[in-house]
């Protein structure tokens, strides 16, 4: 009684409840899928066999699933498959995006959080304003401004710009434009929280100590937003990964990312083993590595450590 | 007053104005500060010290009037290019550099040679006795131990005029008289011209060899402690440094080395001329507590001897506070220290007694 924190009877329910959530609908169909990944694929209505084989009861695990992943074929070169290309397109994709919307976020949030407080909320309504419309609606406006006959395209020909039209949508440009355009609100809106509350005083003391303007924003400024940078980045990092809409609305055919090959293993060939392996492979990618910087990080948090 | 110092005049502001949409936060201050002097800036929040200092450290651009330092107009300098640091309220130590690195920040900034900035930061370590702390981060820090870092990290480039914002703020009472004395010598061990912005006057009074009392953006008077405490200039520094009782009343004698005021509880002798003063004129004796006595027995004293009646005492170990109501009302505050382990000075409340004070305790105060 003494030891416990708070006599609270509604505590363990209030937090009960989305732990329950999350188990029902996201830990047991994680559950179902990596079960799946382990069968061999039905071949009759059911998609997929059961782990047990119905007659001798005995427990067959088909790795195949996911060595296939890796290896087309018995002969097959190692790693040279279109799935381990489409993974290493999505990082990459994803990369870039995160990158781009670093770029474009920063100085937005920085300028954000620096604004009087009275224009604050009227800006921060115009970043979370997009959500507003349809997300499909404001993919597919990009499709008007970025095709051939499109209002960019018309724009630079009326300019003299350019004499034909350039090949934008269906391309690397289009998907990026149309990637770091939807998920550059979560790379502002973790960096805008961490830069509001920067200690303006620190600035000043760099300034009083002699440094520039510039290197304040280097040494000061940027360190010390290193938690909303990596927020920024992770959610808008993980995901583009296994983002499917705008790589089918605005990327080419070379554009293959890991969620429409995900979609055409289910859909198309009817392969629920590959395609579940696949997704399980997917967050397996993402999750270990995420798990092992944050082990490290945290770590790292308590020690000393050194600028360059 | 005391201001042909004979080093006055190395930090200078004329007319300094700082305008803040139609508000004076500092109103036509004129300050001539001596190099090596501890100069400190009194007032309570709001007073526009803190909007002095920022533009001193160039934070805030003046809406009129100069700041010389040496000779040299320092208005149109930015911040990182002036000689003049600051140690900031509440340190503004940077919480993802460690100690070593604070300290060498700004020197890293002047692009000195490594082994020369190693040197530096080794001799202010040695200045604040914090060489076993070097690797650690401010936040391993006890308070006093991140002070003595920001001043260290504030002295490390020799400035020709360090700037301290409430230096002692951030400390609890008991370590704060200590780390007073302590950053005191460390000052004039380096000899740096230094500005103290603070609130506490005790604290201004025990570090700075002269004081500013501002109020509402002006400077009300300027002078050492000893000035400021036995000849206030005007009501506002009487009662703002230490304790006092006013008596408001009106010029009725004034000769050249007495005068006397009417007050509500009589006349009040003074054993000074007012210089330039008028006969009725209004004006207020200021009387500080410690310099009030008080009996049940009439004293052996004829001039400014009154009666009233005790309302307040106050136990304070070294000495005893009592508050006495004069015959007008006004309520009068007298200390009596504690020599002898007697009981309260033998005074209950509602006892009738005399209080009096010699009549060149008073001073005469017209604004």
């Amino acid at each position: 009684m003494a030891a416990s924190t708070f006599p609270m009877p509604g505590r363990r329910f209030v937090i009960g409840v989305p732990y329950f959530w999350l188990i029902l609908f996201f830990l047991l169909p994680f559950l179902i899928l990596l079960y799946i990944s382990f069968v061999d694929m039905g071949n009759d209505i059911h998609p997929f066999k059961s782990l047990w084989d119905a007659q001798t009861g005995e427990l067959k695990l088909k790795y195949a699933n996911y060595s296939s992943l890796f290896r087309s074929g018995e002969d097959g070169e190692l790693f040279e498959t279109m799935y381990v290309e489409a993974y290493l397109r999505s990082l990459w994709y994803a990369l870039c995006t995160a990158v781009l919307c670093l770029l474009m976020g920063y100085p937005f949030a920085y300028f954000l959080a620096r604004s009087a407080p009275s224009v604050r909320p009227a800006l921060l309504m115009m970043v979370m304003l997009p959500f507003w419309t349809s997300f499909l609606l404001r993919v597919y406006a990009w499709k008007g401004i970025l095709a051939d006959q499109g209002v960019l395209n018309q724009g630079l020909m009326f300019l003299g710009l350019s004499a034909e039209p350039i090949q934008l949508l269906y391309t690397d440009v289009s998907m990026l434009v149309g990637m770091s355009y939807v998920y550059l609100p979560f790379m502002v809106l973790p960096l805008y929280a961490n830069l509001v509350k920067l200690d303006v005083r620190l600035l000043e003391a760099a300034r009083d100590l002699g440094a520039s303007p510039w290197t304040v924003f280097w040494l000061i400024t940027v360190p010390l937003s290193r938690a909303g940078i990596i927020a920024g980045f992770m959610l808008v990092f993980i995901p583009c990964v296994g983002e499917f809409v705008i790589p089918s609305l605005l990327g080419g055919p070379e554009n293959l990312m890991i969620g429409r090959v995900v979609w055409d293993e289910m859909f198309i060939s009817n392969n629920w083993p590959r395609a579940t392996a696949l997704a399980v492979l997917m967050i397996a990618v993402i999750v270990i590595p995420l798990a092992i910087y944050y082990y490290y990080f945290n770590g790292a948090a308590a020690e000393p450590e050194n600028e360059s | 007053m005391a201001d042909k110092d004979a080093t006055a005049g190395y930090l200078v502001t004329e007319k300094l104005i700082k305008n803040f949409d139609g508000a004076l936060a500092v109103d036509e201050v004129s300050l001539s500060v001596g190099q090596g002097e501890i100069f400190a800036l009194l007032g309570s929040s709001g007073c526009g010290k803190s909007t002095l200092l920022r533009m001193l450290a160039g934070f805030d651009v003046p809406s009129a009037g100069q700041i010389l330092l040496g000779g040299q107009d320092m208005v149109r300098i930015p911040p990182h290019q002036r000689p003049i640091n600051m140690m900031f309220q509440s340190y503004a130590l940077f919480p993802h550099l460690d100690i070593w690195e604070n300290i060498a920040f700004g020197l890293k900034r002047e692009g000195l040679p490594k082994a020369e900035i190693q040197q530096r930061v080794g001799e202010m370590l040695d200045l604040v006795q914090l060489n076993d702390y070097a690797k650690r981060k401010p936040h391993q820090l006890s308070g006093g131990q991140q002070q003595r870092v920001a001043l260290a990290r504030s002295l490390a480039k020799r400035p020709k005029l360090l700037l301290l914002d409430e230096p002692l703020g951030a400390l609890d009472k008991k370590l704060r008289e200590q780390t007073q004395f302590e950053l005191v010598n460390i000052i004039k061990q380096v000899g740096v011209t230094c500005v103290v912005v603070t609130h506490d006057q005790e604290e201004a009074m025990n570090m700075a060899s002269r004081i500013a009392v501002m109020n509402r953006g002006r400077v009300l008077q300027v002078g050492t402690p000893e000035v400021l405490y036995e000849h206030p200039a005007s009501r506002f520094v009487a009662d703002f440094i230490g304790s006092v009782t006013l008596f408001e009343g009106w010029l009725s004698v004034d000769e050249r080395d007495s005068c006397a005021a009417m007050t509500g509880i009589g006349e009040i002798k003074v054993g000074y001329g007012v210089s330039g003063g008028m006969l009725s004129m209004p004006v207020a004796i200021a009387v500080r507590p410690e310099k009030i006595g008080i009996s049940k027995t009439r004293p052996a004293v004829s001039k400014n001897v009154f009666f009233g009646k005790v309302q307040e005492i106050s136990y304070f170990g070294a000495y005893n506070s009592y508050i006495v109501t004069a015959s007008d009302g006004s309520q009068v505050k007298i200390t009596e220290a504690n020599a002898s382990r007697q009981d309260l000075g033998g005074f209950k409340r509602e006892d009738r007694v005399f209080f009096w004070w010699d009549d060149h305790a008073g001073v005469v105060l017209r604004d």
